[in-house]
């Protein structure tokens, strides 16, 4: 078989993995294929299904890829199959077949109790179901989950945020009962307890009772108590569907699913199955990592190959309710005569066990609760020997799990594949840092939690990795902020000298010029600071390429009255600048000679405007929503906690330009997770996101605590933009610091929530010092008239503009003529859009 | 813009407006010059950045790399020689250098013309 038309059933995670596995192995598309769809949204991050309650989108869930070889059909869920005539039947029509794939998934098991269908009840599977139950918690306080397992433990912490007060009901006596043993469930229900999340276990349901409006009011329990619940998620597991190959009249597993062999082909030879719908020689997997299995094995066969399943890995590791929980190998410790090493200290809330051979050399499993930092070591070395004595390695932070003891098999990134051999064949070719190996390898790229075992095989392969700063530093930027903050070092010339060598260059000095304006060491043009400064602090204006400088006031959160920005307009008529609308919701004056920049700003200052510090390594904007105050799904005033953070941390100089924004709703206009901290309003308080950026390297931020009060959300960002300027390395934005920092958002947490380190306070008041001290540079230079001397051309000939600065029109604006110079001649021409394209 | 030769001197400005370790642009003869004060003395190059033809060199960071006093291209960072004009990161590339003198307190410049 070899190509055809080829029908796949479902556009779940993996039937939409297949179809791109396909497609990969089949360029030149001799498999017609076409996808019946059920659900009418295309293929979607199921496992991360409840990020949408964190304000991810639908549309950063989505997974498929166009493909204009592939006939989608949404909405058009296959109704039968006819084995004999080879055709799907839908409600729209009929499809006939050379091969079929059914990749039909799972559906959720609802216990037979009395009233699952009562208003109120949900599955928990869709993004239709979530969005229900989004609509249906809104004013009501108390919810119930039925089942504790892992989908159970989601869905609560989905309730939790919508801001129900929650139970849950599991019929085990632990939670997650599949993934974790009786002391890991244990310490999990401590954490979860600690939520407010109230657990009742080795219960069932016997029934779900109606209030007097008819909707879904309490459970009753097996134990004979009743809870109240307004709103019930079942998530009790789930079963495969197979109905469509039952009626088709194929086998099907002992549990249930579509029975197919190692080949993932039914008795029909034309028949295929994938996912989770497959019981592959008798046995169902309901995780997407054995289901992206099955969809290789079966792209590979339509292509001749001869692949087959290579038998499931069911290591998962997770962050529930916020707590890390990882289970790997043997969890349960099934295989005969084997022997466990567990950890257990309720102090630090850490539980971990290892499950060993009976001669105690071989790892064959684990449960590791609480903290999961030795996770990648300990499960690329499943079915291998030790990679440290047993409590080396449980050890919190497992700082006894170094990779640099993993045989060149063992998987390192299991996202992407990579071994240990790989990493080392990569370092071998040149790769001398994280980054390049990660580039190279591809290693570390999904997830991260594998990066510091890439630093330690750099480690391990004696690759030094050098934190010099420059020639004149053999120090980070990190220990210099140290040095010059506990020695009290103000100057650049002391510090060269007593730490350092030669004379300093464009690397150093604006990293130092940074760290003493963060220390509050006055103006930043102030004696010898304005010579370490780039030329954009220097003149407090943005260098474009003409030699000319930019222009932007502030203008917090993006609000401003009308008189304002009729005082722009007018500045810019005057001086005649290019005047753009920027990203960060300001307005960018481009074309001013630096002898014109306090002119500009005498009237730009005395209008009401300050500097945007559009030219520092510093806050730039805050950007906003227009929030509650207009929009009708706005939940918080957006604009006005705007306003008051650009306020706040305005001035702030950092290792890098520093951007936020707040959103007033989960729709997320202001783009907030685009940011180095961005903010999303929740019904009860604030989302804060940190480590996001655009730019070369795009990366959404990531969760950082949920439902903050405004004072919670300012103390965690003061601290956290503290500890970033105090630690991060030179030109490192949030997302690499945090990418960079060991044990990442888990340690960052730790740090500035739990003062793990005992920073907080020193960290705070840092924040307040920045505050109580903030004084707008451009007023300060506009009073001093020894500042303003350097705002000239020419400094023999103070009255004569730059001649080299001239301007021609383009779309009615100024713009830079570039006649000199060899760049000159590579400009391209202006093309006019709605007109055949013109080259002169 | 054409480079005359100039056989004077040219008075150009007070010493004491020449910032340690920073440099301004001055107007000789219609040629526009960047002048240094570092701890090796008084230099002077053209202002013209050659790589992007911008008049920016005198609003680089100055420094040192391997003892050689040099400036930065505020623009895109190539660091050149103040001594000799030749850039270090890009050879073969040069900025044309001039003569510069301090008289009495006062900064005196003469236009080269070689490069």
């Amino acid at each position: 078989m070899s190509g055809g038309d080829l029908i796949v059933i479902g556009n779940g995670m993996v039937g939409q993995r297949f179809v791109d596995a396909l497609r990969a192995r089949d360029p030149q598309g001799s498999w017609r294929v076409t996808v019946l769809a059920e659900e009418g949204r295309p293929a979607y991050d199921r496992v991360r299904l409840s990020a949408y309650f964190d304000g991810v989108t639908e549309s950063e869930l989505n997974l498929h890829t166009p493909d204009d070889g592939v006939r989608l059909r949404l909405g058009e869920p296959a109704t039968a199959v006819d084995r004999d005539r080879q055709v799907v039947t839908t409600a729209v029509g009929e499809y006939r077949y050379d091969a079929l794939v059914l990749a039909t998934g799972s559906y959720p098991f609802v216990p037979p109790v009395a009233g699952t269908e009562l208003p109120g009840v949900f599955v928990y599977r869709t993004l239709d179901d979530l969005a229900a139950i989004r609509a249906y918690a809104r004013g009501r306080r108390v919810g119930a989950v039925i089942g504790g397992g892992l989908l159970g433990l989601e869905a609560a912490n989905a309730l939790r945020l919508l801001g129900l007060s929650t139970d849950v009901v599991e019929f085990a006596p632990r939670l997650m009962p599949v993934q974790v043993d009786q002391a890991g469930g244990a310490m999990l229900r401590r954490y979860v307890d600690d939520l407010g999340v109230r657990t009742h276990l080795g219960v069932a349901t016997t029934a779900i009772r109606p209030g007097p409006d008819g909707g879904v009011a309490a459970l009753e329990l097996s134990d004979g108590s009743t809870i109240d619940a307004e709103l019930v998620v079942v998530a009790a597991g789930i079963r495969p569907r197979d109905q469509l190959a039952r009626d088709a009249g194929l086998p099907l597993g002992p549990r249930g699913g579509v029975l197919v062999d190692a080949t993932c082909r039914t008795v029909d030879e034309r028949i295929w199955a994938v996912g989770e719908c497959a019981a592959v020689d008798g046995t169902c997997h309901g995780l997407v990592a054995p289901g992206y299995a099955t969809a290789e094995v079966v792209a590979d066969r339509l292509v001749g190959g001869a692949a087959t399943f290579p038998g499931a890995d069911t290591a998962t590791k997770l962050k529930l309710l916020g707590v890390d929980v990882a289970s790997f190998g043997d969890a349960h410790g099934a295989t005969e005569g084997c022997l466990d090493v567990t950890f257990t200290d309720p102090a630090t809330r850490v539980y971990a066990k290892l499950v060993l051979s009976d001669d105690a050399h071989t790892l064959l499993g684990g449960v590791l609760v609480g903290d999961a930092s030795a996770y990648p070591t300990l499960r690329a070395s499943v079915g291998g020997p030790l990679p440290a004595a047993p409590l080396a390695l449980l050890a919190p932070d497992g700082g006894g799990a170094d990779a640099g003891a993993l045989p060149a098999t063992a998987q390192v990134c299991s996202c992407n594949a990579v071994t240990r051999g790989d990493v080392d064949a990569a370092i071998a070719g040149g790769c001398a840092d994280v980054a390049a190996v990660k580039a190279c390898t591809r290693a570390g790229t999904s997830c991260g939690s594998c990066v510091p075992m890439l630093k330690q095989l750099l480690d391990a392969a004696g690759v030094a990795q050098s934190s010099a700063l420059c020639e004149h530093f053999d120090v980070s930027r990190r220990e210099l902020f140290e040095i010059v903050r506990v020695r009290g070092i103000r100057t650049f010339s002391r510090l060269v000298a007593e730490h350092g060598r030669g004379r300093g260059c464009d690397i150093c000095k604006p990293v130092v010029a940074s760290i003493l304006a963060s220390l509050g060491n006055g103006h930043v043009l102030d004696g010898e600071q304005a010579s370490l400064q780039d030329t954009n602090d220097h003149f407090l204006a943005n260098l474009q390429r003409d030699g000319s400088y930019s222009v932007v006031p502030r203008i917090p959160g993006g609000e401003i009255t009308p008189e304002k920005l009729i005082v722009i307009g007018e500045v810019a008529r005057d001086f005649q600048l290019y005047t753009k609308i920027t990203g960060g919701q300001r307005i960018d004056l481009f074309g001013a000679r630096v002898e014109q920049l306090p002119q500009i700003w005498r009237r730009l200052v005395d209008a009401g405007f300050e500097s945007g510090h559009a030219y520092g390594k510093a806050l730039r904007t805050v950007k906003s929503c227009v929030g509650e105050t207009w929009c009708r799904y706005g939940v918080q005033d957006s604009v006005g906690l705007a306003v008051a953070l650009e306020l706040r941390y305005r001035g702030l100089r950092a290792p890098h330009k520093l951007k936020s924004a707040v959103s007033g709703c989960a729709r997320e206009c202001a783009e907030a997770r685009s940011k180095d901290f961005g903010i999303i309003a929740t019904e009860t308080g604030w989302n804060l996101y940190v480590g996001g950026n655009g730019g070369f390297r795009p990366r959404h931020a990531d969760l950082f605590a949920t439902d903050l009060s405004t004072d919670e959300l300012i103390t965690l960002i003061d601290r956290f933009l503290i500890y970033y300027i105090r630690t991060a390395d030179r030109l490192q934005r949030t997302a690499g610091w945090i990418e960079a920092m060991d044990g990442g958002l888990d340690h960052l947490r730790a740090v500035i929530v739990d003062d793990s380190l005992g920073l907080c306070a020193d960290l705070d008041a840092a924040m307040a010092r920045h505050v109580s001290s903030y004084s707008d540079e451009w007023r300060d230079v506009l009073d001093d008239p020894d500042r303003l001397r350097r705002y000239t051309s020419f400094v023999n000939a103070p009255d004569v503009p730059d001649p080299s600065i001239t301007f021609t029109r383009e779309r009615g604006q100024p713009v830079p003529v570039r006649a000199d110079g060899p760049a000159g001649g590579h400009r391209p021409q202006p093309v006019t859009l709605g007109l055949p394209e013109v080259r002169r | 813009m054409t480079q005359t030769l100039a056989l004077t001197w040219t008075t150009v400005c007070l010493l004491d407006r020449l910032e340690p370790d920073r440099g301004v642009a001055a107007l000789v003869d219609g040629v526009q010059v960047a002048l240094f004060r570092t701890a090796d003395g008084l230099f002077a190059i053209d202002n013209r950045d050659p790589v992007s033809g911008a008049y920016v060199l005198s609003r680089g960071i100055v420094g040192s790399r391997g003892g050689v006093p040099t400036v930065a291209s505020p623009l895109h960072k190539q660091v050149y020689d103040l001594r000799s004009g030749h850039c270090l990161d890009l050879p073969g590339v040069t900025v044309a250098r001039h003569d510069v003198r301090c008289r009495d307190g006062l900064v005196e410049v003469r236009l080269r013309q070689e490069a």
